[in-house]
């Protein structure tokens, strides 16, 4: 893999006595899809929130292409082309698409009036990009019209705008249907082959493992697998996985499949 | 809906060429449809009105066929649009604001004073736009910072500014005989070729407010933050600056309001404004702006307002006792509203 767009080293975050994250090592090079998965509680999202820059840790290093990076923000993870999607998508579902992707950031002209023909060249550029093509949807249709998995590529789209080289994916295909999941399975393969890189977070073991070129398994705020795609045979070894570490002692009956799917 | 759209999930994963650049057209390129689709209220608004002008004609043909009383609704409309049209952007935003009549009489209070003192017509307008200014400003301060419904909160100002005005004129109008000569009065409130100058700086007034609602990133995040605060407080807006803009904005219009209906007239009461609460909130739905936010019309609510105000006219001249206008003003804003609430769908 090319270069190390962020890496994290030994990164602690306490809440007063509470241990949310005890030495975490991630990290994420260009090009590459990370799945991290953990259980709810493991700290995948003190994880993320670190990362862009919401919560600062208590003690670790950030290492921003190699070099390390003092007084992290959420301005200096922008600045570093880290762009989050989080869980709930924070679209406004009455506009049309395009209002969406520049939300916030519209693009203007003399004393703040809309390039509206830039950006609509500029969103359907970015859809493109992604793979979201359509026969039915404009640039200027509305958000509420799409589906669960098209708005989230309505999201991603968002994220991609300014150059940005790592999309931080909250659980993106959480409440999706099958076919919506491959729709965002689609934009997120489009993504990684425009040379972005993309850390997919998901607590469904089979959504994360069609996916993801490397694991990470979080659990109770430690790395408990790093694991490339190469090395884990199928989505059950890293359940069977998961289970050894969530119960070493060993439960009866855990191990079987159809149970520990349900689980998942 | 999602079944029509699918991502081509067969195509490789090298960037999408000429063939996807060519897939983001509109279902139809019928351009009338796309501008149907796209202002359905507002169009929805101008049928509701067409059909009512068109009931009021059969009934008295030949009082409908008379200049006087387009002069008369055209010399009012005026002030009842300076307030519309701020207010859908308040309603948009999520917000509501009942204050404006107060900052109306306020207002045009401030401006009666200025002119009475001897100064030239344009710096009492001048003044009047300061206070207008400052009153939303204190207004949308009250609710955004001070975390208080606008309902309320508003309702509250309103009474407030109003039982100032009163307290310190104790009931005693202003008259403004010297306003007729100035040039003021010809520019914003004289006659050309008989029809009532209010109106052009009305529709002036009414296109640029669409312009910054459709094409100005001041309407572009009025409407984000009245569809989803959250939203646009992660991408990097100023919600509570936005929302109170909106309330600036009102009390600008209110301003401009409150200083037309005095040069109609040549007297400031104490009570000037307050006729106009119901009817402007009235004209701002029937216009078609929903009550949740994040979507509205400002040349609907023109329309609305435009609607509303030819109910009261219309109903008397059409042969029917003054009793029946409140019923007809009730039974078109029901009309209007069950129409609306059939034409547009809400997103969630």
């Amino acid at each position: 893999m090319g270069e190390r767009i962020i890496e994290l080293r030994d990164i602690k975050k306490s809440y007063g006595q509470v241990y949310a994250l005890g030495g975490v090592n991630l990290s994420v090079d260009r090009g590459e899809v990370v799945g991290l998965i953990g259980d709810n509680g493991a700290g995948k999202s003190t994880l993320i929130k670190i990362l862009s820059g919401v919560v600062k840790p208590t003690s670790g290093e950030i290492l921003v292409r190699g070099k390390p990076v003092s007084g992290w923000s959420a301005a200096r993870s922008r600045d570093a082309g880290i762009e989050t999607v989080f869980q709930d998508r924070a679209l406004a579902v009455q506009q049309t698409i395009v209002r969406n992707i520049f939300m916030g950031r519209e693009l203007t002209g003399f004393m703040g009036w809309l390039k509206v023909n830039k950006e609509v060249a500029e969103a359907s550029r970015l859809m493109r990009e992604i793979g979201f093509t359509s026969k039915v949807f404009t640039p200027q249709s509305i958000v509420g019209q799409l589906s669960g998995g098209e708005r989230q590529g309505v999201a991603i789209a968002r994220a991609i705008y300014k150059q940005a080289e790592l999309i931080i994916l909250d659980e993106p295909t959480t409440a999706l249907s099958l076919t919506e999941t491959a729709k965002v399975f689609h934009f997120v393969r489009q993504v990684r082959a425009s040379g972005r890189s993309i850390l997919f977070i998901g607590h469904n073991i089979h959504h994360v493992f069609d996916i993801a070129d490397r694991f990470v398994v979080l659990d109770r705020g430690k790395v408990a697998l790093t694991a490339d795609r190469t090395e884990v045979k199928s989505a059950e070894d890293l359940i069977n996985f998961m289970e050894d570490v969530a119960h070493p002692d060993g439960l009866p009956g855990l191990h079987e499949a159809g149970e520990a799917e349900q689980r998942a | 809906m999602s079944k029509a759209m699918e991502p081509d999930l067969q195509s490789p994963l090298g960037r999408a060429g000429g063939k996807a650049a060519k897939e983001w057209s509109h279902p139809s390129d019928n351009w009338l449809r796309g501008f149907v689709l796209d202002n359905r209220a507002s169009l929805g608004t101008l049928a509701v009105f067409i059909v009512m002008m068109a009931v009021f004609m059969l009934a008295n043909p030949t009082v409908f066929t008379t200049w006087y009383l387009y002069s008369s609704v055209l010399t009012t409309l005026p002030v009842a649009l300076f307030v519309v049209v701020p207010l859908v952007f308040v309603v948009t935003c999520g917000e509501i604001d009942l204050s404006f009549p107060a900052t109306m009489g306020f207002a045009s209070w401030v401006f009666a004073l200025v002119v009475q003192a001897g100064y030239d017509p344009f710096l009492g307008i001048a003044a009047a736009l300061v206070t207008g200014t400052l009153l939303g400003f204190l207004v949308g301060s009250l609710v955004v910072y001070g975390g208080l419904s606008s309902l309320i909160a508003t309702l509250g100002m309103n009474f407030l500014l109003r039982g100032l005005i009163q307290i310190i004129n104790e009931g005693k109008s202003t008259a403004l005989t010297n306003l007729a000569d100035s040039a003021a009065y010809k520019i914003f409130s004289s006659q050309v070729w008989g029809i009532p100058v209010q109106i052009f700086w009305a529709i002036a007034f009414v296109v640029f407010s669409a312009l910054l609602f459709n094409r100005h990133r001041f309407g572009a995040q009025v409407k984000v933050v009245g569809d989803n605060p959250d939203s646009a407080k992660q991408m990097g807006i100023d919600v509570k600056l936005v929302r109170v803009k909106v309330f600036v904005f009102t009390g600008i219009g209110a301003a401009i309001a409150g200083t037309f209906s005095v040069m109609i007239n040549f007297t400031w009461w104490p009570t000037a404004g307050d006729g106009y609460l119901l009817p402007v909130l009235a004209s701002v739905f029937v216009g078609g702006t929903p009550t949740w936010g994040g979507i509205g019309t400002v040349v609907g609510g023109a329309i609305g307002a435009v609607t509303v105000s030819f109910i009261q006219t219309g109903v008397v001249a059409a042969g029917l006792s003054g009793f029946y206008v409140q019923f007809f003003n009730g039974l078109i804003i029901i009309l209007s509203l069950l129409g609306h609430k059939w034409n547009q769908a809400r997103y969630r």
